[in-house]
Parts: structure tokens; C-alpha cells; sequence
């Protein structure tokens, strides 16, 4: 009975009705369809970051690390006391590069020709190669006439072939017994075993691919035929039936079954190492091979099985910088144990060079402490007394609005336009010294400027009114109580201010390419009128340059200029934790 | 020259300070003895006198700074050998300003004790370093002079009814207005040095070609700046399309969903994005994104047999790593705006059964919209002005194209390169960089202030 009169009045809704219960479904899988794509925002932005970070220290850790020679040099008087004479001045005259090429022949007595000492001393050897022995002969004239222990700077391209960017090497021991047909000049070299079958498979694999790359290229150049004006349509023409043949031409050779196969320097390289001395193979059967000596054998007599290697090199030659006899001698120094490496402290102390072995961070780091001196001093003082009068002492009225809307728009206008403003203003009007650290921090000082007064005004309006109004009641000036009270209870947000905006001039690269820090600068500036390079600026002229080893040099430096940061971002975060203070 | 200048400022400025603060402090025994009270603590009397001090020795190098330079100048140029007399006059101003560096070269070398390259040169170098000499001499002497006299007539003041403290205060409260009157001559500073030298532009090229004009070859002077514009829109675009998304969604994660712990982590996962310099993310977009995004490109066509041809610097590449530059700054802000949505808003939402999700769509981001957009604006402005990523990961050549895998040019890769290397001010090309920064500034400026505008007029909704 009570049921009845009880009974609910009808819903419109029956929120069990499985209509309704599918509504309720649909709307929690749009509950969490958005909120997985707030996830999925941030988790982008966490992997990008990851990847940026890896990216640059795999690519700048080999710019910590240099490797080197290190032998027994033996300067002679002829080549570095012609005069006879052993005090400072006259050493430096020597000829230093002849005692370590000198030192180096010993290992090479075979590379004679003109060209080939050329490869091995000019491009092998850093042009600063001779600068260890020449200041242990220094330090110690009596030396010479004696073998000295010395270490001699590789260049960058033998530095990057020991890092393994020049070519992926792959080295294995051969199966079979092996004849070679003599020691020096063209060769022939027949193991008993298949020992070269897995390479012909692997380069007709590589003909294949080039073939399929061709024939895209031509129907590139055919889809480019339509729009490209009827003069050049010939040529056009002929370019693209050379690559059609060159297609047929590479996919004839990539399938084709038994017999040999040329290697010339547009497929991996392929050397074999056997009686002490090196063959680059120039043509290839499943068994025997026919090649050049690159180094010397020592013997043609039979090779047993697994006492002589195949040596693959990946990147075909004409793709890299050195050649295979460069490789060659390369190894043979590592053979013979010459090569060592060790922390590259040359990175941090010396200054550009346009040698990337040579060229370091200091000119940089000296140019950037230089400018941020000058920027600190200007912009600190300078934002501080501007936020204290702005906030603290300004009528409010029409002009400090505007000069408040003024600051606002300055932060947010172009980094660029400040670099305008110096090239016009400071270099063109008042004539101060181009690209040098003065007018580099005048213009980050205006350009970090704003920042600085932003925060530096939070900080102070933070500071309770109680404060100021106990010191003006007990009988303080107005400029007592801010100077006294307020301002060094704001401090710690000013000085953290100061540091995110110092941060963000440290990091600034554009407006100082307007005002000329973009020069090649070897020497480390020692003042402020110098000419001078900065950090980001250095990082920008290195990423431009096409020498690999310059790559890392970059990233390298990058890791340097990301530490700075960090640590200077970490200090403001730190300062914020420990004096936040809730009034 | 200037380390002597300076310590004998500081010798007088601290000389005055102590002998102020001292005859100050002599005065509290007249207190004692009768009913006189001291105004100002014997600090104040100090600083007062300093401050008289320093400012004729200020004065001093100010006039000396106008004016030496001038007078060296025409002293060591009469000495000098006369220039071969040519009827143009900007050359023999360059001739003369030639002539000039090499005196004051040879003047440094003279000093140094070394041979000159140019012996002719001899008597203007000497004559250089000799009226240097005095000039510097007399602005010792001018400078000593004028500290001691300010100190002076400081020391006589101070009585005990001298309100030093009221009279240092004055000179304090006008450096502070000094202080923030140069934010606002930045601004004046950075609007006349661009305007000037885009009224010398628009005096040598027609401005209307200029702004309207497709085709973009600084070498043969045909400066239309259209496929400049277009370039930098498109990168911004692609920036912002990546970035917006991202951000909004970021920002209501963090605001709505995430617990406190993840919001302690991310937090400073933004701040450390906002921390890298524009350079790095310029070397990992040109060294690292766009060979990626071309080989890709060609895999594809390799593959599908499609035509894309992915340029190596292209807009795609530039744009996305620029959009992942801006997160942080568009995600700050949005967050901001978002958390300041009342509280209430969402409790009565909550209350009529709405899901969070609903009642993000439906009542925080059409009360945050207007916030929201004023952030948007900011960060176009930011993408706009952008120089280094652009620098280094997009190309030079003045593409009008909306295609973004191929190569576009834009505002900021312009002003670098005609203002890199060789500058003749005569010349529109080098001016028309100064154009191109006019239009940058005005931009950015007009987002700016509607950005700011709305922020201003969505504040004050809630507060």
C-alpha cells in the first residue's frame, strides 16, 4: 500500500535504462580520451627533450676526447738550433714539424713519394703536432741530440677515425690457407675457402640499392621535365637517360651470379691484412682477389688459416675523408702502439682555430665572463632602482602607467631589434669598438633589462605593507624604510631574478651577431674594447663550418654553455625554495 | 688613463664621505649642552658630501669626453701630412678617417716604443700623444679640482639644522627616476634608430615595392619583401600549431588532473626547457631534425614512389622545433590563466554532474578564452622574432611557397645576413635590414599591446 503512495514519480530518465548507461560509458571515455591527451602532451615535451639532451651529448662527448702520439722524437741541432743558439727565442725559430716527421719515418721508411708523405704528414698530422716537444726542448735545451718522449697531435679527421665516426670497421679472421703472388705493387691473393662470399652477396645488395636510388633520381628529373624551360629540356634529357642507364647498369651488376666484382670507391671498402702488411682489394671472387699493396708485405710466403683478417670498411672511400691507405697507416700506428687517448683539456684552454684539433672554448668562456660583467653591472643596479621607484616611490598617474606598459612591451619585443638598436646606436653614433664586450653587455643590459625590473617589482610588492608602515611608524624617512626594511626582505626574489635574466643573456646569440662578435677571434680577449666572441656566439660560427670534427666541437660546447645554464637556472630554483617566505 | 681616473674619484668621493660623516658626528656634543637638536644622523651628513663630491668630477668627464676627442683629433690631423685634395667628399671623409686610425696606430706604437709602418706619420702621432697627454692632465687636475671644491661647500653646510638627509634623498629619488627613465628611452632609442634608418631606406626604394613586392634578391637590389612575410607566417604557423595543442593540453593537466607530486617534476621539466639558449635548439633543428625529416622524405619517395622532395632546410623542420621552444612560455601562461578561474566555477559545475572533462570544455576554458588567446598572441609575437632557430635550420632564398617541406626564408634570416659582413650605410640593401627590423617591431609591438590589453581586461574579471 505504502509502496504505491511512495512510488516515485515517473523520470524522464531512467538512468538505468541501458541507453543511459551508455551515455554515462561514452562520457567517461571522453573523460579519459582528454585526459590521456593531457598526458600525452606532457610526455611529448619530456621526450623531447630527452632526445634533444641525448642527442647532443652522444654527438658532443668525442669533443672531450683527443687522441694523440705518443714516441720517442730525436731533435736534432740542424733542424731546431741551426745558429747553435738555445735560448727561448731562437728555439721557437726551429724547425719543429721536421723532428716529428722524422720520428714518424721511422715507422714509414717505405713512403717516399712526394704525394704520399704529403697524405701521411699534412693530413694525418695536426699542424700543431710539434708543439709538446718544442716545449719540453725549451724547458730543457739540453735534450737535443736525445730521443725524448713527446706526444704529437693527430689531426681531426685521424682523431675522428680512431672515435669511429670517419667509418664503421669490421674485422675478421680469414678461414681458409692463403697464397699472396707478391709484397709490393698489384697483387694476387687465393684462400682454399670461400672466405669472401658474404662481401660479393653484400655489395651486389648494395649495387641493387644504388640501382633503385637512380631510378628515382630520374623519375625526380622526369616529373621536373614539365616545368623546367624548353632551352634546358636537352639536357635534362640526357641527364636523365644517363641515370637510367647507370639504373640497368648497376642492377645487371647486382644480380648477377659467380664471377667477380669490381670495387672501386663507391662501395665499401674491403683490405686484408696478412705477413704484416696490408692489400686493398680491387676485385673480388668468392675465393680469390686481386688488389694493391698498401702497406708492404713482409714475406709471399703461404699465410695459415686465421692468421691473416679481412678488414670491411663501410663507408665506400670516395664518401670519406681519408683514403685506405691513410686507414692503413692509421692501424699500423695503433699496431704499434703509438696511439693513446685522453681527456681533451686542449677543449678548455686554447682559443678558435680553424684547425677543429686545435680550436677550443676559452676565447668563448672569456668573451662571455666579460660581457656578462658588464651586463651584470649595468642591469642590476639599474633594473633594482627602477623597481624600487616604480613601485615604491611613482605618483600613479598617466606617466608611470605608460612607463609600466612601456616595460611590458619592451620584454616581449624581438632579441633581434635590441641588436638593431646597438648597431645603430652604439657602433654607428657613438662610435664604440665593434664586436667587443662592452657594447655586447650594453645591449644584453637593455635587453635583459625589463626581466629584471618585472621581478624585481613581484619581489617587492610581495613584501607586506606591515613592514614599511612599522618602520614610517617609527620615525623612518620613506627611502629608510625601503632601503632599511623593504628591499632586503625582497632581495632574495631580486637576486633570483637577476639570475633567470643573467641565464637568459648567457644563452642570447642574435642581437650580438648585429653588433659584429661574429668574427673569427684566435686570440682570448683580456678587456673590454677587444675584439671578442662569445659562448653562443662561438657554438653558432663552429655548427656553420663543414669539417665533421667541428660537429662535435659544437655540441661539445653546447654541453658546456647547457651546464652553465643549468646550474645558474638551479641556483635561482634553490634560492627561491629556501628564503619563499609566506607572510 | 682611466684605472687613475677612477681611483682618484673613489680617493675623494670616500676622503669626503668619512670627513662628512666625521664633522657630523662632532656635531652630537653641541646636543648635549644645549636644547639643539641634530637633523640628520652623521651618515647622512657623509653622504651628502660625497654625493657633492662626485658630481663636478661626473660633470668633468662628461664635458672632457664631449670634447677631448674632437680636440686630439684636429691637433694630431694638422700635424699630419695633407690628403691629395678630391672634389668628392664622402670619399675624403674616408680618406680622413683613414688617415686617422693610422695616426692614432701609429700614436700606440710610438708608446710602446716600437718602429712606425708609416715614419711619415711621425709628428701627427707625436702630436697625438702629446695633446693626449695634457688633455688627460687637465681632466685630473679639473676633476681633483672640481671634488675638492664640492666637498668643500659640503663640509661648510653641515650644521646641525642642515637637513642633509632630505637634500641626499632628493639626489637618491632622482638617480631612481634616472634608473627607470631608460627602459623608456630603450624604447625611444630602439624606435628612432630603426625608424630613422627605414626613412633612409623608403628615401632610395620605393616602400609600397618593398612591402608589396614578390620577388626577394638583395644582390640585384629587387627588395620585395612579400615571400619574407610569407615565410616567417608559415614557420609561425607550423610553430603554432604544434605548440598550441600541446600547451593547452599540457596546461590543463598540470591545472586540473596532476597530483601534486607530478607537478613538482614537471614543473621544472618546463623550466629546463625554457632554459636552453635558441642557439641549441638552431643546431639541433639544422643538424639533427631536418636531415631527419629529409631522409624520411626520401624513404618515402623511395618507397611509395611519391614526390615529395623534402627540401634540407625546410619550413617543417624549422617550425617544429621552434613550436617545442615556445611550450614552455604559451604553457606558463595558460597555466596561469587557467588556475585563476574562481575556484566556485567548477564546484557549481561539478555540482549539476558534469565530469571534469566537461567542465574543462564547457566552463574553465570558455572563462580562461580570452587569457588563453592573449598567450597564443605572445607566443606568435615570440615565434615571429625568433632569429637563431631560423639562422641556422631555414634557408636563404626567398621562397614564396606554402608548401612547408620546402625551403622558406624569413624576416629575422634576412637582417642577419645583409647586416653580416660587409655594411654600407648608403645602400638600400644594408638599410633595407633596418626596414625589415621596422616591420619586425611594429608586428610584435601590435600583438603585444592586444595581448597585454586583454590579459589587463581579464583580470580584473575575477580579482
Amino acid at each position: 500500500m505504502t509502496d504505491a503512495v511512495l512510488a516515485p514519480p515517473r523520470r524522464k530518465h531512467d538512468l538505468t535504462s541501458l541507453e543511459a548507461q551508455a551515455r554515462v560509458r561514452k562520457r567517461y571515455a571522453a573523460e579519459s580520451r582528454f585526459k590521456f591527451l593531457g598526458v600525452a602532451a606532457i610526455v611529448f615535451a619530456a621526450l623531447f627533450i630527452v632526445f634533444l639532451v641525448s642527442d647532443i651529448v652522444m654527438k658532443g662527448a668525442p669533443a672531450f676526447i683527443e687522441h694523440r702520439l705518443t714516441m720517442k722524437l730525436t731533435p736534432t741541432k740542424e733542424q731546431v738550433a741551426a745558429d747553435g743558439k738555445t735560448d727561448r727565442a731562437s728555439l721557437l725559430q726551429g724547425d719543429w714539424m721536421a723532428v716529428v716527421r722524422s720520428g714518424i719515418q721511422g715507422y714509414f721508411p717505405e713512403v717516399t713519394q712526394r704525394s704520399q708523405r704529403s697524405k701521411l704528414y699534412n693530413e694525418l698530422i695536426s699542424t700543431g703536432a710539434d708543439v709538446d716537444i718544442r716545449n719540453r726542448i725549451i724547458a730543457n735545451p739540453s735534450l737535443i741530440g736525445q730521443p725524448v718522449e713527446a706526444s704529437v697531435l693527430l689531426s681531426d679527421d685521424a682523431d675522428l677515425y680512431f672515435k669511429g665516426s670517419v667509418t664503421r670497421r669490421q674485422e675478421r679472421s680469414g678461414r681458409g690457407v692463403a697464397s699472396v703472388s707478391g709484397t709490393t705493387g698489384d697483387v694476387q691473393f687465393v684462400s682454399n675457402a670461400n672466405d669472401f662470399i658474404s662481401d660479393m652477396s653484400r655489395i651486389r645488395g648494395d649495387l641493387s640499392r644504388a640501382a633503385a636510388l637512380a631510378r628515382l633520381e630520374s623519375s625526380r628529373l622526369k616529373a621536373a621535365l614539365e616545368t623546367v624551360a624548353a632551352d634546358r629540356r636537352s639536357t635534362l634529357e640526357t641527364q636523365i637517360n644517363d641515370q637510367v642507364q647507370k639504373a640497368s647498369e648497376l642492377e645487371r651488376r647486382g644480380l648477377a651470379v659467380g664471377g667477380t666484382e669490381m670495387i672501386g670507391d663507391n662501395t665499401a671498402s674491403i683490405l686484408i691484412k696478412a705477413n704484416g702488411g696490408v692489400i686493398k682489394v680491387t676485385e673480388l671472387g668468392s675465393q680469390s682477389v686481386s688488389g694493391t699493396v698498401l702497406i708492404p708485405l713482409k714475406s709471399n710466403t703461404q699465410v695459415k688459416s686465421g692468421e691473416w683478417q679481412i678488414v670491411t670498411l663501410t663507408t665506400p672511400e670516395g664518401n670519406r675523408k681519408l683514403s685506405d691507405q691513410q686507414i692503413s697507416w692509421l692501424d699500423r700506428m695503433k699496431d704499434e702502439g703509438l696511439v693513446s687517448s685522453g681527456f681533451a683539456w686542449r677543449f678548455f684552454t686554447s682559443g678558435d682555430s680553424r684547425e677543429p684539433e686545435q680550436a677550443g672554448i676559452l676565447g668563448g668562456l672569456i668573451g662571455s665572463a666579460l660581457t656578462m660583467l658588464v651586463t651584470l653591472g649595468l642591469c642590476l643596479p639599474i633594473g633594482v632602482g627602477a623597481a624600487i621607484y616604480l613601485e615604491e616611490f611613482a605618483p600613479k598617474n598617466r606617466l608611470t602607467d605608460i612607463v609600466e606598459v612601456n616595460i611590458n612591451n619592451l620584454a616581449a619585443v624581438p632579441s633581434i631589434v635590441f641588436g638593431l638598436l646597438g648597431l645603430a646606436m652604439f657602433l654607428n653614433t657613438f662610435n664604440m669598438p665593434r664586436s667587443s664586450p662592452l657594447v655586447g653587455g650594453l645591449v644584453l643590459a637593455l635587453l635583459v633589462l625589463p626581466t629584471i625590473i618585472i621581478a624585481s617589482r613581484a619581489a617587492l610588492k610581495a613584501v607586506p605593507p606591515s613592514i614599511r608602515e612599522a618602520a614610517l611608524g617609527l620615525g623612518a624617512s620613506h627611502q629608510q624604510a625601503v632601503f632599511h626594511h623593504v628591499l632586503p626582505l625582497a632581495m632574495p626574489g631580486i637576486l633570483t631574478g637577476t639570475i633567470i635574466g643573467m641565464a637568459h643573456a648567457l644563452g642570447e646569440t642574435a642581437p650580438l651577431l648585429m653588433i659584429g662578435m661574429v668574427a673569427f677571434i684566435i686570440e682570448v680577449p683580456n678587456s673590454l674594447v677587444q675584439s671578442a666572441t662569445v659562448l653562443p656566439v662561438q657554438i653558432y660560427l663552429w655548427s656553420d663550418l663543414p669539417e665533421a670534427a667541428f660537429q662535435a666541437k659544437t655540441a661539445g660546447a653546447i654541453i658546456v654553455l647547457l651546464i652553465f645554464l643549468f646550474c645558474m637556472n638551479g641556483a635561482a630554483i634553490w634560492l627561491r625554495k629556501k628564503f619563499e617566505q609566506r607572510w | 688613463m682611466l684605472l687613475i681616473f677612477m681611483l682618484l674619484v673613489s680617493v675623494i668621493v670616500f676622503a669626503a664621505f668619512f670627513m662628512g660623516k666625521k664633522r657630523g658626528a662632532a656635531l652630537y656634543p653641541v646636543k648635549a649642552q644645549s636644547s639643539l637638536i641634530v637633523h640628520s644622523l652623521p651618515v647622512y651628513h657623509g653622504f651628502f658630501t660625497a654625493t657633492l663630491a662626485l658630481g663636478p668630477m661626473l660633470a668633468a668627464v662628461l664635458l672632457w669626453s664631449n670634447l677631448a676627442p674632437g680636440a686630439i683629433r684636429s691637433a694630431s690631423m694638422a700635424a699630419a701630412p695633407a690628403i691629395s685634395s678630391t672634389a668628392d667628399t664622402s670619399r675624403k671623409g674616408l680618406e680622413e678617417q683613414a688617415l686617422y686610425r693610422d695616426i692614432q696606430m701609429s700614436a700606440g706604437l710610438l708608446n710602446q716604443g716600437r718602429d712606425l709602418t708609416r715614419p711619415e706619420l711621425k709628428p701627427a702621432a707625436e702630436a697625438y700623444n702629446r695633446t693626449n697627454f695634457w688633455l688627460n692632465g687637465l681632466l685630473l687636475v679639473l676633476a681633483a679640482a672640481g671634488g675638492m671644491a664640492g666637498a668643500s661647500i659640503g663640509l661648510r653646510r653641515i650644521k646641525p639644522e642642515f637637513r642633509s638627509r632630505n637634500a641626499f634623498e632628493g639626489v637618491v629619488k632622482w638617480v631612481l627616476i634616472g634608473c627607470s627613465a631608460v627602459a623608456v628611452l630603450t624604447t625611444v632609442g630602439i624606435v628612432f634608430s630603426v625608424l630613422y634608418e627605414t626613412i633612409n631606406f623608403a628615401s632610395r626604394y620605393p616602400f609600397e615595392k618593398f612591402i608589396g613586392g614578390t620577388v626577394w634578391s638583395p644582390s640585384s637590389l629587387t627588395l620585395g619583401a612579400l615571400p619574407l612575410f610569407a615565410g616567417t607566417l608559415l614557420i609561425t604557423f607550423i610553430a603554432i600549431l604544434i605548440a598550441g595543442p600541446i600547451c593547452l593540453f599540457a596546461a590543463i593537466y598540470m591545472s586540473e588532473y596532476a597530483s601534486r607530486n607530478f607537478r613538482n617534476i614537471a614543473k621544472p621539466v618546463l623550466e629546463v626547457l625554457a632554459g636552453i639558449p635558441t642557439v641549441v635548439f638552431g643546431f639541433f633543428a639544422a643538424l639533427t631534425v631536418a636531415p631527419m625529416f629529409k631522409g624520411f622524405g626520401d624513404w618515402v619517395d623511395l618507397t611509395f614512389g611519391t614526390n615529395l622532395g623534402v627540401a634540407s632546410e625546410s619550413a617543417l623542420a624549422a617550425g617544429l622545433v621552434m613550436g617545442v621552444m615556445i611550450i614552455p612560455f604559451v604553457s606558463s601562461l595558460s597555466d596561469d590563466v587557467i588556475t585563476a578561474v574562481p575556484q566556485s566555477l567548477r564546484d557549481g559545475s561539478y555540482a549539476m554532474g558534469a565530469t571534469k572533462s566537461e567542465t574543462v570544455k564547457k566552463v574553465v576554458l570558455p572563462a580562461a578564452f580570452s587569457g588563453i588567446v592573449s598567450a597564443m598572441m605572445l607566443a606568435i609575437s615570440r615565434a615571429v622574432g625568433e632569429t637563431m632557430i631560423v639562422v641556422m635550420a631555414a634557408g636563404l632564398a626567398g621562397n614564396l611557397t606554402w608548401n612547408p617541406l620546402q625551403a622558406v626564408t624569413t624576416i629575422t634570416v634576412q637582417i642577419k645576413t645583409l647586416l653580416i659582413g660587409d655594411q654600407e650605410f648608403d645602400s638600400p640593401k644594408t638599410l633595407s635590414a633596418f626596414a625589415l627590423g621596422f616591420v619586425l617591431f611594429v608586428f610584435t609591438l601590435i600583438l603585444n599591446i592586444i595581448a597585454l590589453r586583454i590579459v589587463r581586461k581579464y583580470r580584473e574579471q575575477y580579482d
